[in-house]
Order: C-alpha cells, then sequence, then structure tokens
C-alpha cells in the first residue's frame, strides 16, 4: 500500500571513453592561460582512465571561477550557492552511494565562506573527492585577497597590505581527520592526473589542493614553478605526521600524494546502523500502533 | 459542578523535575481511559530552572483548544500558586504542595494540600513526586487504576527497579487522596459510551508529521537542533534505519538544506525541518531551489522571533519569510495545517506538491500544534496517495538532446535523475537555457521567471481536490472568519458559542497559503459583511496578503505575547464584528444557527 518511491536506476557498466567524452557543448569561460584550464584536462583524463560512465558522475561546485566546472563536464552536475559544495555533494552521494560524486571549489569557497562545512565532509567521511583549485586569490569578483594569500597582499579591497594570516589548507584537511589529503599544481598535468585518480578511487573523503594560478589577478605561475617540489621518496603517506611536517613547509611546496588511512565511509558505517535497527514488515501502521490507545 | 469538560493544569519549577511528565503521563492514563485529551504546555528555554506548566484539557467529546479557564490547578511550589491561583473557577480546587508552599488566603475554592516531600520520603524515592502526583491526580478525577499502572508501565517501564518504585509512588498518591480527601473524585467524568473501543492515537504534531513524512515517501532527512523542530529529527533518526531512510545531523541549517537538495537531485523525497533562526539561513538555498526546480520540503515550526526571540513559545510570524524571503522572486508553494491530525494530511500534501511541481514547499507549523500532545481519530491511511515526480524517460521517442529545463504546457519539465543515460544536465542556480547552460539574456530569465511564476501559480487548482480548504459554520452568515493555521481550534470552540447565541460565522481555514486559492476566497469572501482574520503575529501578515490579493477589508486581530488565542478571544471579536453589522438576514440565519447549536448541544449529551 505505502512504498517507497524509488525510481533510481543503479545498472552501470564500466565506460570506455576518450578525455574528449567527458567534455560537454559548454565552452570555458575562464581567462586564457587560467590554471582550472590544467585542472579540468587532467580531470578528463582521469575520469577517462579510470572508465568512469559519464552517467554515474556527479560534479559539484559552488561559487568561483572553479563554480563553473560541472558545466564543462559531461555528467550530472549541481552548480549550488557559495560555499555549499560539501553538503550538497554529501547528500547527493548519500542518497545514492552508487555516483561518483567530485566536488569542485576554491579557495574562497573551501576556505572562507564554506569553511564551516569543510572539517564537518571531512570528520563523516564522506566517500567523495574533493578538488580545491586553489589561486589565491578571488577571480570572479575582480581580485580581493582570500583565505590563502599571503600577507601584505595590496589589493582594492586592501589597498594598505592585508593583516591576516594565510591558512594552510592541507593543515587543515590533516587536522580534521581526512582520509586522504594530496597536493597537485596545475602545470604538472601529469602528475595531477595521478592525483585525481588517486583520489577517486580512495574510499572515503579526498582532499586534493591543486595550485591553480589566476593569469588575470595573481599570476603565481612563476613563483610555483620554483618553490614546488615532489614530496621526497622517503616519506610515508600512511604517516600522519610526517605529512603535517611536509605539509608546514613554508618554504618548499611539496606537491604529490601526503597521507591515507583506510576508515569506513559515511554510507558503509550508515548502511551498518540501517542494518543494525532493520526490521521486516515494518512501516507506518507498526508506527502508529506503538501511538493507539 | 464543572462542566461537561474539566482543563487541569500543573505548575511548578522545571529544576524540581518532571512536571511537564507528569502532565503527559496523566494525559495518555485519562485517553487510556477513554476520554478525549488536549495538552498544552509553555516551558523555560532553560534546560534546568525556570517555571513550567503543563495544561490538560479532558472530556468525553473531542475539544479543540486549551481551555480557558481552569478546573484544577496541581502547585507543586508557591509561585505557581501565585501565577494561576486567579484562573481557577469558583468551583474549581487547588492542590498545593504543603511542604513547599502556603495556600492563597481563602477565596472561596477548594483546597487540598498534598505533602509531595512527606509522601516523598516516606517511600524512599525523593525523585518521585511527580508520580505521586499522578497518583491523586488519577483518583480525583475517577479514572480506573489499572489503566494508570498499565500506562505508567508502558511509559516508564524501562527499568525493572525503577518500575517497582513508580508504582509505588503511583499507589501512595491515589491512596492519599482516597484517605484524605472528603468525597473524593469530584471531578469524575465518564467516557462515551463504547469509547474505549474506538481507536484513538495519543500524538503531538510533530509526531503526526513525522509518520506523514514516512507515509509520503520521505526517506531523507537533514536537519540541525533547534526548539521546538528536534523532535522530527529525533523521530526520524529513529525510524529511517528502519526502513532503509537516512537521517543525517547536518552541521547547520545551510547544510542541512544543501543534503536535502543534493539528496532531491538523486531522485529521493527530501525534507529539513527548523524554526525561524534556521529558516532565516535556508533562504539563499530556497532561492537555488526555486532556480534549479529542485523538490524539497522545509518544515518551519514557528516560534516567537525575531532573532531568538522566545524558543519555546508560539507565534505565526513567518508567514512573509516563507513566502517572499529571497532575493528576486523566487516562487514556491507554502502550506500550513491547522492540528495536530491535520500535520499527518498536509505533509502528505507537502510532499506531493513538492514532486509535482519541482519546487521547494515551505510547510509553516507552530510551536504550538508541533509539542501539544492530543488524542486524535485513527489516521485514514487509505487517504495517502503519492503523486511522483514526472521523470523523463529515457526510452521516449523523443530526438534530440535532453533539455532538462524544457518549457511545458504546465511549465513543469520532465526531471532525469543521476544514472540515467543521456539525461546529464547541471542543475545550475544561474540563469539558464532550456538545457541548463547558463544564459543571461533578457529573453532567456523573462521567459523563465515566466515558467516558475506560472507553474507555481496554477498549484492552487489542486488546493481543494487535496482537502486544504476546511469550511465550517453557517456558511451564509454575514460575518466570516478566514484564517491559517492553529488558531482553528479556539475559533471552532467560539463560532459554535456564538452561534448558539444566535450569532451564526461561516469559517474557511486555508491550508494553501501560496498560491492562494483565489477563485474559492473571492467565493467565500463575497458578500460577507465582516471578515475576521485571527493569527498570532504583530502586523497581521496574512490579514494584509488577504487585503492585497482580494482588494477587501478585513478586520485583523492579531495576539502576539508568545501563547495561543484563547475562545473567549475569538468570541468577544465575532460579538463585537455583530455589533457594527447591521444585519438584514439576521432572523433567518440566526434561527438557523440556534437549530445547528441544538443539534450540536444535544449530540455532546
Amino acid at each position: 500500500m505505502i512504498s517507497t518511491i524509488d525510481p533510481r536506476i543503479m545498472t552501470f557498466e564500466t565506460a570506455s571513453l576518450s578525455p574528449n567524452d567527458y567534455k560537454s557543448q559548454v565552452h570555458p569561460i575562464w581567462c586564457p592561460g587560467c590554471g582550472d584550464f590544467g585542472v579540468l584536462s587532467a580531470f578528463y583524463k582521469a575520469v577517462s582512465e579510470l572508465h568512469i560512465p559519464t552517467e554515474r558522475l556527479v560534479v559539484a561546485s559552488g561559487i568561483g571561477c572553479s563554480g563553473r566546472f560541472p558545466a564543462f563536464v559531461n555528467a550530472y552536475g549541481f552548480h549550488g550557492t557559495h560555499g555549499r559544495v560539501l553538503p550538497l555533494a554529501t547528500g547527493i552521494k548519500m542518497a545514492n552511494p552508487e555516483l561518483v560524486v567530485v566536488a569542485a571549489g576554491g579557495d574562497g569557497d573551501a576556505f572562507s565562506i564554506g569553511m564551516g562545512h569543510v572539517p564537518h565532509a571531512i570528520r563523516r567521511n564522506v566517500d567523495i573527492t574533493y578538488i580545491v583549485m586553489d589561486n589565491e586569490i578571488y577571480g570572479l569578483t575582480k581580485g580581493q585577497a582570500s583565505p590563502t594569500s599571503p600577507v601584505g597582499m595590496e589589493r582594492k579591497a586592501s589597498p594598505y597590505g592585508t593583516v591576516e594570516t594565510p591558512l594552510n589548507p592541507l593543515l587543515i584537511a590533516l587536522a580534521s581527520g581526512a582520509s586522504w589529503v594530496g597536493r597537485g599544481f596545475s602545470s604538472k598535468p601529469k602528475e595531477l592526473v595521478e592525483l585525481i585518480k588517486q583520489a577517486i578511487q580512495h574510499k572515503g573523503f579526498s582532499f586534493l589542493q591543486v595550485y591553480s594560478p589566476c593569469v588575470t589577478f595573481y599570476d603565481t605561475y612563476d613563483h610555483f614553478k620554483e618553490v614546488t617540489k615532489p614530496l621526497p621518496a622517503d616519506h610515508n603517506s600512511r604517516d600522519r605526521l610526517s605529512a603535517m611536517k611536509y605539509a608546514m613547509d613554508e618554504q618548499t611546496l611539496y606537491l604529490g600524494h601526503y597521507y591515507v588511512e583506510d576508515r569506513p565511509t559515511y554510507d558503509e558505517g550508515y548502511a551498518a546502523k540501517r542494518e543494525m535497527a532493520h526490521k521486516e514488515n515494518y512501516g507506518v501502521p507498526q508506527i502508529l500502533s506503538r501511538f493507539t490507545r | 459542578m464543572p462542566g461537561s469538560d474539566l482543563t487541569v493544569r500543573v505548575g511548578g519549577d522545571s529544576a524540581a523535575g518532571g512536571i511537564v511528565t507528569t502532565g503527559e503521563v496523566f494525559a495518555r492514563i485519562a485517553a487510556y481511559a477513554g476520554l478525549e485529551v488536549y495538552t498544552t504546555r509553555t516551558v523555560p528555554a532553560e534546560i534546568k530552572g525556570g517555571h513550567v506548566m503543563f495544561q490538560a484539557r479532558i472530556a468525553p467529546e473531542a475539544v479543540w483548544s486549551q481551555g480557558d479557564d481552569l478546573d484544577m490547578l496541581i502547585a507543586f511550589d508557591q509561585e505557581s500558586i501565585d501565577r494561576y491561583s486567579a484562573l481557577i473557577r469558583h468551583d474549581g480546587i487547588l492542590i498545593f504542595n504543603s511542604n513547599d508552599s502556603k495556600p492563597p488566603a481563602p477565596n472561596g475554592i477548594k483546597q487540598y494540600p498534598l505533602p509531595l516531600n512527606d509522601l516523598a520520603k516516606s517511600i524512599n524515592f525523593q525523585r518521585g513526586r511527580n508520580i505521586i502526583t499522578i497518583g491523586a491526580m488519577v483518583k480525583l478525577f475517577d479514572l480506573p487504576y489499572e489503566t494508570a499502572s498499565a500506562v505508567v508501565e508502558k511509559q516508564l517501564g524501562r527499568k525493572k527497579e525503577m518500575l517497582e518504585q513508580n508504582l509505588l509512588a503511583l499507589k501512595t498518591g491515589y491512596e492519599y487522596i482516597e484517605q484524605n480527601v472528603t468525597k473524593a473524585a469530584p471531578y469524575h467524568l465518564s467516557p462515551r459510551a463504547g469509547a474505549e473501543q474506538e481507536a484513538r492515537l495519543v500524538l503531538s504534531g510533530n509526531q503526526a508529521l513525522s509518520i506523514g513524512a514516512i507515509a509520503a515517501g520521505c526517506r531523507f532527512y537533514a536537519g540541525y537542533p533547534i526548539t521546538p523542530a528536534s523532535d522530527i529529527m529525533e523521530f526520524l533518526a529513529g525510524e529511517f534505519p528502519k526502513i532503509g531512510g537516512t537521517m543525517i545531523q547536518a552541521e547547520d541549517e545551510i547544510a542541512a538544506i544543501a543534503m536535502a537538495l543534493g539528496a532531491s537531485f538523486t531522485g529521493l523525497r527530501a525534507m529539513t525541518a527548523t524554526s525561524g533562526p534556521g529558516l532565516s539561513l535556508m533562504t539563499e538555498l530556497m532561492g537555488h531551489a526555486t532556480m534549479a526546480e529542485i523538490p524539497v520540503v522545509i518544515v518551519d515550526v514557528q516560534r516567537a522571533g525575531p532573532s531568538t526571540g522566545m524558543p519555546t513559545k508560539v507565534s505565526q510570524g513567518d508567514l512573509r519569510i516563507s513566502v517572499f524571503g529571497a532575493h528576486d522572486d523566487a516562487p514556491r508553494i507554502v502550506i500550513a495545517p491547522v492540528s495536530v491530525e491535520d500535520n499527518f494530511y498536509q505533509i502528505i500534501n507537502a510532499f506531493n506538491l513538492a514532486e509535482k511541481y519541482q519546487t521547494p514547499v515551505i510547510f509553516l507549523s507552530d510551536q504550538d500544534m508541533s509539542v501539544r500532545v492530543q488524542t486524535i481519530p485513527s489516521l485514514d491511511l487509505s487517504r495517502v496517495k503519492l503523486v511522483p515526480r514526472e521523470l523523463w524517460n529515457p526510452n521516449g521517442n523523443g530526438h534530440g538532446k535532453f533539455e532538462r529545463f524544457k518549457d511545458t504546457p504546465s511549465g513543469v519539465s520532465p526531471m532525469s535523475l543521476p544514472g540515467m543515460k543521456g539525461g546529464q544536465y547541471v542543475a545550475e542556480g544561474l540563469e539558464h537555457l532550456p538545457s541548463g547552460e547558463p544564459d543571461y539574456t533578457p529573453e532567456m530569465h523573462s521567459a523563465n521567471m515566466f515558467k516558475r511564476g506560472r507553474k507555481i501559480r496554477s498549484a492552487a487548482e489542486v488546493a481543494e481536490e487535496w482537502g486544504m480548504l476546511e469550511r465550517f459554520g453557517d456558511l451564509d452568515a454575514p460575518v466570516a472568519i478566514c484564517g491559517w493555521g492553529s488558531t482553528i481550534g479556539p475559533v471552532r470552540e467560539a463560532v459554535d458559542r456564538a452561534a448558539a447565541e444566535g450569532m451564526p460565522v461561516a469559517v474557511l481555514y486555508t491550508k494553501m497559503i501560496y498560491p492562494l486559492p483565489r477563485a474559492e476566497i473571492a467565493e467565500f469572501i463575497a458578500n460577507r459583511k465582516a471578515i475576521i482574520v485571527p493569527e498570532m503575529n504583530y502586523t497581521g501578515q496574512f490579514a494584509r496578503m488577504i487585503q492585497a490579493e482580494f482588494w477587501r477589508e478585513v478586520i485583523s486581530v492579531r495576539k502576539y505575547g508568545g501563547t495561543p488565542f484563547a475562545t473567549h478571544e475569538i468570541y468577544a471579536e465575532i460579538k463585537k464584528a455583530y455589533e457594527k453589522v447591521k444585519p438584514a438576514r439576521r432572523a433567518t440565519t440566526s434561527q438557523r444557527a440556534v437549530k445547528s447549536a441544538k443539534q450540536k448541544t444535544a449530540r455532546r449529551k
């Protein structure tokens, strides 16, 4: 009589599609030379190599230049409101764990307006991949300092230079207990493809910071080329303290896979509770009987 | 002698504990004994400390409001005596804790001391004062002792040793009255013949709503704790895992609605519930849901504001934010139940409307009906009909690329769900083309504004068919009441009383607040001499909406102190309206009214 409405179709085959097949018909509106192009290309390649069917892939985003990401991908997309990509992606993944859910954001979306959601998505260990394209500036609003901008940045909204210390995204992720942490650079496409693949394959919350320079308002290509370096070979990605140590280095910005741990995902954990609570032949009439005189 | 129904109030300090439990358990005993019960409570927003009041109105027939005067006051402390003894009817009684308070100066009402602390000490159970009180009340109301002990066992019997103590406390209170109060049981109420056999539910509005949501197929809930909506989250946290649903306690209300939208995007029926402050936080994503045409149900259990306001007091002040709270025009559906029972039926309508029109639906409950425990008739599950979301058919004979936001005659565009091959699109918060691709042209924005507005306006068409208009009273009367929400209870009683005195009133309650069912309301208000619009807010939000929509003067009756209307307050407004109206047709209508009132009284006897 009363049945759950669940029209979701959940049979997926693996796909053999080229990176080009993941391109949508929408042409990116980013400035020529924007680092986000590098991230997008690496993303096409990564999902192609992982054989993810386009109908099974969901790309969610908030607001900012990064927010346009879903429009350029041939997949399901959710272009939400500023800072809210993580709870949106959490809802999508928890409602249908069969989907591959990727959240795309920028440094303002993640660490300013959306900061309240970051540690919670991490502690839930929702099985999603969060790619933060970090350009250390607000680009879409034409150049204001962001939470990752260096101290003293002079812009229209900070004509005498900023006073605030920048946040360290990797330390936030590691301290909050992210089960997979990595850092890439849009100008290192080969390494970036590998990182995105690993992040998507990881069961649990994957936090991937990608330096993605803004050519128009804060061109940091040369700076990052100079100060970035692969993580030393002796770094053990199961060692959280070692990951934190390398993440704290502000002179050399290490790129690569920082940390991984195995922990039940949010949907697995919740499924276990469902199993614990499950009742046969249980529904509204049975619930009502508890309240019946 | 008291009338056909009895109102009893229990007051005390919440630090002592158990006031609300006392009331709730007693209400349940009365209900199990075959009586109808309607409860009210005011609690402080603090967890420990502060005055608490619990009131139960008990009658053989259904009652619709909390009751104006007290037949019995049970005062745990001096403050309760000071606050409420003036409300006791001249033939009512006061039972006071003689260990903690002094009786008021004699004023004619009967006073019975109940040495609660001593009685508790005598059975070595300091925390048993509330159950002792229940025992005393059971005897005073002459309710069957076996029913009382069965309820105590059911409600408080989780731990065996505790149960024994509780049952002993019940007996102690019962026997104290038996031995010390002459003419015991001065307040006997007999259930209607056969009432014990009739199925009755004892439910709060939040419970009725939660069960209704489950019946409506809701399987995803995300919420953030807030008084007085948290019960919904807690209820579903217990039930959803049993039936394959998901309940997430989010980090804030913004995350809660975001999660619900994400879940709905995948095809689940999703809900969040909050109160005023949380609704304020949700407004941005409510606009997104309108823009991206995503079904979602947002429950707002209204409490007094603005700001933190009075978290445990009732208000109907969120009508405007529900209808208009958005940047630019973001049409959505707003509905409001009128009672505990109606919470069940209207939440099902809320889900069906959300799915049918692919829109956020705001469900305006209020503190009073959400926490109130009441007896209601069995719920009619045959009335539960699920209206599905219109989905895109991947195997249909449509050619070309799927267009998620393609305009249609109804304005509703078939939706694809993640997993459907060929249905890929972006749920877009930017203005967009039918495909979902961002587009900022004046033509597209105008066309979409029209599409989204037209779609919502057309929802009023289902209001009558889906039982969202409730009419009663004398529908030909010159004086009418047009209202919304939980004010219906005191209105019902005031209208009965006025009719019996030759002042018939026509009543319409609309449960669809936006869009307003225009045709039905226009027809109802036409040719009335006076239209009273009672509501619990300062500016008369609904009255002004009616005035703006229909260009019609109304009598806006507002109460905004944080307590529900009393029957006599509504009655006084009817009387005032009749003094102004020079009725041409008065004789005939009032004759009819007197006749119908007599019939009603006869039925009651």
